[in-house]
């Protein structure tokens, strides 16, 4: 394992910003940090980093405790959220302060500073200053700050919140291949789920100072393990009586089910493919999201959410449609479980 | 109605041009036509009179010691207050204030009372022979007590605007205190440090009051330029203490001019 926290705790005041948390990582892996704001994974990121001492517990890197280590001194590059870019300095003293700071030779550092801006794809802006860039060049200069000292674990707070919504899809397969190409092991914060899903290797979900779930973005989209994981990667709306939906009975455990829009199949009434699992709702309202429709659907006291094609026929506010729910994810304080459709599953012999 | 707005616009202007004439410009022509109403032979005489000179050097002096330890102490202090956190933060911004709501005359017997014969520190500075009141050390440590805040103050609004990130990154990299001030904070706080520094040397030039009280009047010793002058008129050498005054208006034009250059500076910086 590369780094390691192990039973780490940190209080601001009253405020339990780490409780108790224990993580590994594996050498060349890209983490995301995914939680709401408050949650704690920005703390987690500082302790690393050495920027916050915790309060108790231990933090391992490449096997060696750092706890007492200097920030500078455990090999670390850290990207801040707004870039924290050396505003009197050009683009390539930028880059160049980290290996200056450590006395390596003139030769060394231009060649070393050079590679770097070809690898952000910047060339020809060398003497720029940080304010005559644009915020997608800006993350560019302070990653490659951060890489120039060849740290050996890279720390990213937000690195794209600051950046407009259209640059940031680009900005995130670019940093996902350069970070593959260089292999440097990284650790990445966000509140941002699509960006956590689409960079990360593995996602680490923290909530209220602690981790609810640590895995593969697939693997947490399928198997959540707490509730809150369940509700905050995807997009998903709570039932209450889902034992009055059909197909699905009531399991004494949990009185609280999750639905995706992805678990929800609608269409005309008269037309359904399985009209004994479907169930009857009402539209409420449909949304035009660009390349499909979000429809609102009321159903059973419940409203719940389904995406639907552009090809299909038209529905409007207040129609009744049939809805068939392929599954559904109970839960209650601190479980989850997935259910199926039961009449869909019991007679599969019947569907064709 | 656009008739009445520029009548209103130049009542203004009228109100502010008369205002400025009668409060300022009148004054500060009266000290140059008092100074040289009996030539520029007498005028010479008072400005080469060796008192004076020794006022001006004093003056000088005291305002060169004061902006350095002033300067150095508000980098010291607007460092602390904006770039770290700690509880008594709030009390020691306002503490620093002190100076600009104190009189100075009350600055003075302050130092009196802590220093002079009656003092509690004065058998400890008789025993090493040190005197600070009725002596230059007292004229420099009250004028540094009125003038502290000015630095600091210039200081304070631009460290906070710039945050304390840069700082953190050049540090988590490993660059000591010394280079990531030289390399980072200076450069963002270098025109509304010297703007400071302006600022202070003109309060420190003109300080009377609490000069006044700790310096006795010791002609030749403890007499800065604006005591000169009092003690000129007081004697009834109206010429000469306004010739002497003259020196202070100059130097203060020259501070102005100065000054809006550093202004502008500053502006187009922040642009």
């Amino acid at each position: 394992m590369y780094v390691e926290l192990r039973n780490i705790n940190k209080k601001f005041g009253n405020f339990q910003a780490a409780d108790n948390i224990s993580f590994s990582i594996e050498k060349g892996s890209l983490i995301g940090l995914l939680g709401p704001s408050g949650s704690g994974k920005t703390t987690i990121l500082r302790l690393i980093a050495g920027l916050e001492d915790p309060d108790s517990g231990d933090i391992f890197i490449d096997g060696k405790r750092v706890n007492d280590l200097e920030p500078s001194h455990r090999g670390i590059g850290f990207v801040f959220q707004n870039y924290a870019l050396f505003r009197y300095m050009t683009v390539f003293d930028n880059i160049a302060f980290g290996l200056e700071v450590q006395k390596k030779d003139k030769a060394y550092i231009k060649k070393r500073v050079s590679e770097l801006i070809s690898l952000i794809g910047l060339g020809g802006l060398e003497n720029r200053r940080p304010h005559q860039l644009s915020g997608g060049q800006k993350q560019r200069v302070a990653f490659a700050r951060a890489l120039a000292p060849n740290p050996a674990l890279l720390l990213l707070d937000e690195p794209f919140a600051a950046i407009d919504a259209k640059v940031r899809k680009e900005l995130r397969s670019w940093l996902r291949e350069t970070i593959n190409k260089v292999g440097i092991t990284s650790i990445f914060v966000t509140h941002d789920q699509d960006e956590a899903v689409e960079v990360a290797d593995k996602i680490i979900i923290t909530n209220h100072g602690r981790i609810e779930q640590m895995g593969t973005p697939v693997d947490i989209y399928k198997n959540p393990t707490t509730p809150f994981a369940a509700k905050f990667i995807g997009e998903s709306s709570t039932i209450e009586n889902y034992y009055n939906l059909h197909g699905f009975s009531r399991d004494e455990g949990y009185d609280k089910a999750i639905i995706r829009p992805e678990f929800v199949s609608i269409s005309k009434l008269g037309k359904e493919i399985y009209p004994h699992a479907s169930e009857q709702g009402i539209v409420k309202e449909v949304f035009f999201r660009g390349n499909m429709l979000e429809v609102k659907i009321s159903i059973a006291d419940n409203e719940i959410i389904a995406y639907r094609s552009l090809e299909d026929e038209e529905l409007v506010p207040g129609e009744k449609i049939s809805v068939l729910i392929y599954r559904l994810y109970l839960y209650n304080e601190d479980s989850v479980r997935l259910i199926e459709n039961e009449i869909l599953t019991s007679r599969p012999e019947f569907s064709i | 109605m656009k008739q009445k707005r520029k009548q209103t616009q130049w009542l203004l202007i009228f109100i502010g041009i008369v205002f400025i004439t009668i409060m300022l410009v009148l004054p500060l022509a009266t000290v140059l036509v008092y100074a040289l109403r009996q030539g520029w032979n007498a005028f010479y005489g008072a400005i080469n009179d060796d008192y004076t000179k020794m006022a001006l050097s004093l003056t000088l002096k005291t305002t060169i010691v004061v902006v350095m330890i002033n300067t150095l102490f508000g980098i010291f202090a607007s460092w602390a207050v904006t770039k770290y956190r700690f509880r008594i933060k709030h009390i020691l911004t306002t503490l620093i204030d002190i100076p600009f709501s104190i009189s100075p005359i009350i600055a003075g017997l302050v130092f009196i009372l802590v220093f002079g014969r009656i003092g509690w520190a004065y058998p400890f500075l008789e025993k090493f022979d040190i005197s600070i009141v009725f002596a230059t050390p007292g004229v420099h440590i009250v004028t540094i007590f009125v003038t502290f805040p000015f630095v600091f103050r210039e200081l304070v609004p631009i460290m906070t605007a710039q945050g304390s990130d840069e700082e953190s990154a050049a540090a988590l990299m490993g660059a000591g205190w010394i280079r990531i001030f030289r390399k980072i904070t200076f450069p963002h706080i270098k025109w509304g440090l010297l703007y400071g520094m302006i600022l202070c040397t003109a309060r420190a030039l003109g300080e009377f009051g609490a000069v006044s009280v700790v310096s006795g009047h010791l002609r030749g010793k403890t007499v800065t330029l604006p005591l000169h002058v009092e003690i000129l008129f007081n004697e009834f050498k109206i010429t000469s203490a306004f010739a002497v005054s003259s020196i202070l208006v100059i130097i203060a034009v020259i501070i102005l001019i100065m000054r809006n250059i550093v202004e502008y500076r500053v502006k187009k910086e922040e642009r």
